[in-house]
């Protein structure tokens, strides 16, 4: 267990300075990548109680933090922006952190929190009947970082079937994982589009028709889109699909999802990648995207469309299955491998895309080149381009870019880029009727709760009291008093399912405050929804959870159709 | 275990000699399949039910002479709700035909283990309703009064003789309670045996394990049932099925909508106390805490009306699911908690069972019985609310009546099936209404109070308008009419703390409304009045028009009748308003709610004639009242026609283009009494004309106004509304209304020979105008309707309805006026000499209010005006 905070997934073994890496015009001041803590002083003054949940974390060293920072936020990101990066602040923070607290939010003030980005949708019935197997979702994000760098998106696909939900973890920043949220969505349906619609489209952008819609999104009003960079993403997507039309040999032959989700990941990944490459002469969206191009995400995307389900995962965040046995316990499928250390497959992937004599440095300390946590992720050029190049793009970019320590610095052991791919892995599942919901969530949850526990706590949300064992008095003496105190008992466990009106709030609930018997502790949530900013990270990571529910009417009707 | 041992009726001689005619429910399967009756071919009445309801129309179908009867049961007798059924008689009802139903049904029961020999554990255990809070302190006063007039005993005691009377009573936190000393309880299953042993007796002949698959209707009239074990021919068809009702009415051919839905309902029964209680100890209903308590062989039975009841078998599921349903003990622990508070002794208690038995309940909490409007001799009795056994006997006698005289002999518009439409039939409006009716059982019923499931439904096409102007709203046969309009400056209490039995927060509104259909105008969006055309080739409209209505309809082009529809008995069937559009076309104006039974009425007696012509154009005409004495200013000025009544006298009826519109039907009435004008506006162009009426509207001071503001200007001119007011019973001359009659019309019509007769012997009772005297309207309770009348100290009859009127300034209540010989009880006659020589009381949950009778309005109300010195800067504001 490391017990330093810093840098989230990657940890980069510079001591020096921190300078603020992008500072200007980030959508909120992410400026650090190191919090601003001396790690001698937080492990002394934590001890063992500090439970560091990145693991990965890696800061050989303290730092000593820099004072020369600058702060001059883009005005349309000010309002997210809050200048607090200053040596006084920090102070601040640490005298906070270290005198005892004995500030407790009352639990109006908890949900007030745990709600803030709830968000839940539900597929319109047509005619009475609900054709679609999906009965809706609910979504919710509990920030660790400030800002915070997970994203999540819900779309239907509007000239094709299905619906489309993904999880985000951005890392260094949230710039990869913003684009990602806001782009992959279109380049998966595009991917998915017959010739003669994509066709259709493209005669549209060509006679300056209107152009028939794709995507419907569903979007908490806090999950914004980037205005400046539409045209720009728009035009990389139209020469997608432009490249989907030229190659079709017009045969028209049937659209395999998988394929699609993989060439959707691909080529969204290889657009960010040239767009850094090539710049733009708009400063502010030469810096974008070269921003988008330095940080990175992890994506986990479900595509539901009737009993078909596929999740296509990149990185450690997690699709889960729960299921609801006969007897009405529930038990828990993983849809998807995580791409970190712990899983095999990927230490052998890798081992066998570089040269033997790199087998121990591409991964060490459980991280990509000692570096990195997830094996696989959009974004990190670091990871990606060759040296020259990497060098090259710096030089020439602004001056923001070339200034900072982390973009100039190589990854060590770096001779045979590409490290890091953004390649999804494809699991397809056919829906059954007890197959319940999907919970998409990022590592934050993950890391805090067993999946098992995950699943079981939705589902019992979802169905209501009915998971409880139903009481019977068949034959027992029970008297009223004995059943009352049962019965009240029963209830008071219950109730901190009814505070919530979204699954994604139950489970961070469960997430952030359950205590060693599984069940919400509530002094124990307010203390940590009571963290400062600074440290909440060292805690929790951001979490992110969609939880999709299932039609298992529907679901069930299409079984019996074959 | 099989509940059925438990709750009714093991090791009871069963040897009555009526047993021999069916297969008893007791009987072993296999002694039953040994028993394998052949179904006779044809029968006069074929009841399809064992329950308490069956058996009971069969009991009073069969004591009334008839005999070529069959009821069939699909499982066993008295094996559904009845025999899950606590077993609580209860008098204590909000409605007087409840009331006097749940009387009946009594003294029935009481002396039926006599007539039949059949144990029905009758006990007269007398119940005790708890009032935790004054407010349902005051609505149990308010029931208390109208069970004393109607002579069933019950007083209002304090809580320490509460506790004198039940033991185990934890009375700390009671204000008061209502006794009612002869309440009982009863096994419903047994009560159910007994009446069907005594049907059979009479010769009913009764068959279980047989099922009906549907009705066969041959030209709008029941022709036979088709069950699984042939076909019965038959001319009457009673549905008594329970839950079952609703399936069953929709398996016909031609559907009959029966709105009823079931609910579970859980009740506890214990091991006996250890002192057993006494088997008369009284039951218990705490409706506070939403449970009952009743004696149970020596322990106690306690179940509850829940706030969040779970609805059941709503895709319509098989009664062998009943034996099945799950004990749900988390659902039950609110309950439980309460009977706990209530008796903390009972922590002991051994407990025995959690029953589950579903009950049926209605869209309006009221239940279902009379003849479908669609198939002729097609009766229902079902949806009981959880009040079936106290039901029982007095609905299946209002039944057997109605099936054998046409009409029973009380009037039951109030649960007549006529009320209810197909609109009111949708599985999902059923669902979700009796999750919203099963707690209000126990929930205070304060006056004026309206659903909020299943709203919504039909609106009027400018409702979003009237919405955004800040309307609220009530639901009258599914429809949505506003109540009165929330200036935007107003802050209403929220709706829960907006109940009250004293002034409502909405007083001030429905003044400032009602001044200004006084001295300017009011637009009222009275879209939901039933609208009828009727049409004809030749006389035939006019003839049959002649024939249903008592006043002479064959006036001129133009002319608009006030007429009532009335039956043999010269009673109200409809109150209906009739305009002649030309010689040979008629259009129709009724109340909301008779939108079916007035259909049915006509289509009953009209011949069939294709030449004849009945359409219901309900929906094809948005109505605006406009309803003040610049009513004529805004219609003048949007049609260029003089207006005046030199041009255009009262009730008169023009088709006349308003605004760009052609086409709109302009009426001088209002309903009200008031000048002013209903406007009837095919649909397309009820926004356009509305948008005219409000723009042109603003210079003479033009608002909004609703229904509460409608209801104090018809009561104080001392207007009867049907389904209110006017019923079945009441006839044109109790009401003052013999202008409206034409006895000497030349023309013979439905009711003429009773309406003679009663003018040569006076009425039995006459519709009187209270004004009440010592009334503080800020401090003392409100009237509603049903308050008792009291003339010099003697009751006399009830209030049918009731309101504040502002410009007397004091309440009006409307009712009937009975004479009972001092002697005998007996009705006596009721002259105008017996009304205005009395010295009047209003009976207000146990306070009487002096009261002013008037047989005719205040005459001081038409010439209202404002006095110069009034005007203040504020009217030249707009409103």
């Amino acid at each position: 267990m490391c017990v330093c905070p810093g840098p989230r997934r990657i940890g980069i073994p510079v001591r020096s300075s921190s300078l603020p890496l992008f500072s200007d015009a980030m959508p909120a001041p992410t400026q650090l990548f190191f919090p601003l803590i001396r790690n001698c002083e937080l492990s002394r003054i934590y001890g063992t109680a500090c439970y560091c949940h990145h693991k990965h974390l890696c800061c050989p060293s303290p730092y000593i933090p820099q004072s020369r920072l600058r702060y001059t936020p883009h005005p349309a990101y000010a309002t997210f922006c809050r200048p607090k990066e200053n040596w006084w602040q920090y102070t601040q923070g640490r005298r906070y952190a270290s005198t005892p607290q004995k500030f407790y939010l009352t639990p109006p003030q908890v949900n007030s929190i745990l709600k803030a980005n709830e968000y839940s949708f539900k597929v319109p019935e047509f005619d009475g009947k609900n054709v679609s197997s999906v009965l809706g979702f609910d979504s919710n994000q509990l920030p660790a970082n400030a800002p915070i760098e997970d994203r999540r998106s819900a779309a239907t696909c509007l000239q094709t079937r299905g619906m489309l939900l993904g999880v985000f973890d951005g890392h260094a920043g949230c710039a990869c994982s913003q684009a990602v949220s806001e782009r992959l969505f279109y380049y998966i349906a595009v991917s998915l589009l017959p010739h003669e619609t994509l066709l259709e489209i493209e005669n549209a952008v060509e006679s300056g028709r209107a152009l028939l819609p794709i995507l419907q999104w569903h979007k908490h009003p806090n999950d914004y889109f980037s205005k400046e960079a539409s045209k720009l993403y728009f035009n990389s997507l139209r020469t997608y699909w432009q490249e989907l039309i030229d190659l079709n040999t017009g045969e028209s032959t049937d659209i395999d999802v998988k394929e699609a989700l993989i060439n959707a990941f691909k080529r969204l990944d290889n657009d960010i990648s040239l767009e850094a490459q090539v710049g733009d002469p708009n400063s502010f969206l030469n810096y974008l995207v070269l921003r988008v191009a330095f940080s990175g995400a992890t994506a986990c995307v479900a595509h539901v469309d009737g009993v078909d389900l596929h999740v296509a995962n990149t990185g450690d965040s997690r699709a889960m299955l729960g299921v609801q046995e006969e007897d009405g316990s529930w038990s828990a499928v993983t849809l998807s491998n995580d791409h970190n250390a712990q899983n095999e497959r990927e230490l052998e992937r890798l081992k066998l895309e570089h040269p033997k004599n790199e087998a121990k440095s591409v991964v060490k300390q459980d991280r990509l080149l000692g570096l990195l946590m997830p094996f696989r992720a959009f974004g990190d050029v670091k990871f990606k381009w060759s040296i020259d190049l990497q060098k090259r793009v710096i030089e020439s970019g602004p001056d923001q870019l070339n200034d900072n320590e982390y973009t100039k610095f190589i990854p060590p052991n770096y001779h045979t880029p590409p490290y890091l791919t953004a390649e999804p892995e494809v699991t397809y599942h056919r829906l059954r009727p007890q197959d319940k919901f999907l919970v998409l969530a990022t590592d934050g949850l993950w890391e805090t709760m067993h999946r098992q526990d995950v699943v079981r706590i939705v589902g019992e949300y979802l169905t209501g009291m009915h998971h409880q064992q139903p009481i019977a008095v068949g034959g027992y003496k029970v008297t009223l008093g004995q059943m009352h105190g049962l019965l009240t008992e029963r209830r008071t466990k219950m109730s901190s399912v009814f505070e919530d009106q979204n699954a994604a709030t139950h489970l961070i609930r469960h997430a952030v405050g359950n205590n060693e018997f599984g069940t919400v502790d509530h002094e124990r949530l307010s203390k940590m929804l009571s963290l400062p900013e600074e440290l909440a990270r060292m805690y929790r990571d951001d979490i992110t959870i969609i939880v999709v529910q299932f039609n298992s009417h529907v679901v069930g009707a299409y079984q019996n159709q074959e | 275990m099989n509940f059925y041992r438990l709750l009714s009726i093991i090791g009871k001689q069963r040897t009555s000699p009526g047993w021999q005619n069916w297969s008893s429910a007791r009987s072993s399967a296999s002694a039953a399949e040994a028993h394998s009756t052949t179904l006779p071919t044809q029968a006069q009445v074929v009841i399809c039910g064992g329950g308490i309801m069956g058996t009971s129309v069969a009991y009073h179908l069969s004591k009334m002479g008839w005999k070529d009867i069959v009821l069939l049961e699909q499982g066993r007798l008295a094996a559904g709700s009845t025999r899950f059924c606590a077993g609580i008689l209860s008098t204590a009802r909000h409605l007087t035909i409840e009331q006097k139903m749940a009387d009946y049904s009594n003294k029935l029961y009481q002396q039926l283990e006599q007539e039949t020999g059949i144990q029905t554990g009758y006990i007269r255990t007398g119940s005790i309703f708890l009032a935790q809070t004054q407010d349902r302190l005051i609505s149990l006063k308010r029931i208390n009064s109208r069970l004393n007039v109607i002579g069933i005993p019950s007083e209002i005691i304090s809580p320490r003789k509460v506790a004198e009377l039940h033991p185990l009573l934890n009375v700390h936190d009671l204000v008061g309670a209502m006794h009612v000393p002869e309440d009982a309880v009863v096994s419903s299953a047994d009560v159910a045996l007994a009446l069907a042993s005594a049907a059979s007796q009479n010769g009913v002949q009764i068959y279980d394990r047989t099922t009906i698959l549907h009705v066969l209707v041959k030209k709008g009239q029941v022709a036979g049932v088709e069950t699984d074990k042939g076909q019965i021919e038959c001319q009457y068809f009673v549905n008594c099925a329970g839950q079952w009702a609703y399936e069953l009415g929709l398996s016909n051919e031609e559907p009959v909508s029966i709105p009823l839905h079931a609910c579970e309902h859980f009740y506890l029964l214990t091991r006996p106390l250890e002192t057993p209680l006494q088997s008369n100890t009284p039951t218990i209903v705490d409706a506070d805490g939403r449970i009952y308590i009743r004696n149970w062989q020596g322990g106690i039975l306690s179940g509850g009306f829940e706030k969040n009841p779970k609805p059941i078998f709503t895709e319509g599921k098989n009664q062998l699911e009943i034996q099945n349903l799950q004990e749900d003990w988390d659902h039950f622990e609110p309950l439980l908690s309460s009977l706990l508070r209530r008796m903390p002794e009972l922590e002991t208690l051994e407990i025995m069972k959690l029953v589950n038995c579903p009950e049926t309940f209605t869209p309006d909490m009221r239940c279902i019985m009379g003849e479908s409007p669609a198939v002729q001799g097609y009766f229902v009795l079902a949806g009981m609310n959880s009040a079936g056994l106290s039901f029982g006997g007095g609905a299946g006698k209002y039944l057997a009546e109605w099936i054998v005289h046409g009409y029973p002999s009380e009037n039951v518009w109030g649960l007549d099936l006529k009320r209810f439409g197909a609109l009111q039939s949708s599985r999902t409006f059923l669902r979700h209404r009796v999750m919203e009716v099963m707690p209000l059982i126990y929930d205070l019923k304060v006056p004026r109070w309206d659903f909020q499931t299943g709203r919504q439904l039909r609106t009027s096409p400018l409702y979003d308008r009237l919405d955004a102007q800040g309307a609220r709203w009530m639901e009258k046969h599914g429809f949505e009419r506003p109540k009165y309009f929330v200036p935007p400056d107003k802050d209403l209490l929220a709706l829960e703390q907006s109940k009250t039995f004293y002034k409502p927060d909405w007083f001030d509104i429905v003044e400032s409304e009602v001044k200004c259909c006084k001295e300017a105008v009011c637009v009222i969006d009275m879209s939901s009045f039933t609208k009828f055309e009727i049409t004809s080739t030749g006389d035939q409209a006019l003839e049959i028009l002649q024939y249903l209505f008592s006043n002479d309809v064959d006036v001129p082009v133009g002319h608009i009748v006030h007429t009532g529809m009335l039956n043999e008995g010269g009673g109200y069937e409809n109150d209906c308003s009739i305009a002649r559009l030309n010689k040979r076309s008629f259009f129709m104006i009724s109340p909301t709610d008779q939108q079916v039974h007035c259909w049915a009425w006509l289509k009953k007696h009209m011949p069939k004639d294709s030449n004849l012509l009945l359409e219901d154009v309900t929906w094809k005409y948005t109505a605006l009242n406009l309803i003040g004495p610049r009513a004529v200013d805004v219609l003048s000025e949007l049609s260029y026609a003089p207006m005046t009544p030199d041009h255009f006298p009262s009730l008169f009826c023009k088709e006349m283009s308003v605004g760009y519109a052609n086409g709109i039907r302009v009426m001088s009435m209002t309903h009200t009494g008031e000048p002013g004008f209903m406007l009837y506006i095919p649909i397309e162009y009820a926004l356009h004309v509305y948008n005219e009426v409000m723009s042109v509207g603003q210079k003479y001071g033009i608002r909004n106004a609703g229904y509460y503001a409608l209801r104090s200007l018809r009561i104080e001119k001392f207007f009867a509304f049907w389904g209110q007011d006017l019923n079945t019973l009441t006839t044109p001359l109790e009401c003052g209304r013999e202008s409206r009659v034409k006895l000497e019309k030349g023309m013979d019509f439905i009711g003429q020979d009773a309406l003679l007769q009663q003018k040569q012997n006076g009425v039995y009772k006459r519709f009187t105008m209270f004004i009440l005297d010592d009334h503080d309207t800020d401090l003392d309770l409100w009237p509603w309707w049903g308050e008792p009348i009291y003339r010099n100290g003697q009751y006399v009859g009830k209030t049918t309805s009731s309101a504040y009127s502002f410009s007397l300034e004091r309440h009006v209540c409307l009712g009937f006026v009975h004479n009972f010989s001092e002697d005998t009880g007996e009705e006596q006659v009721v002259t105008a000499d017996f009304i205005n020589r009395g010295e009047y009381e209003i009976d207000i949950a146990g306070h009487r209010f002096q009261a002013k009778a008037k047989l005719y309005p205040v005459a001081s109300l038409f010439t209202h005006k404002r006095r110069k010195d009034d005007v203040e800067l504020t009217d030249l504001h707009g409103k």
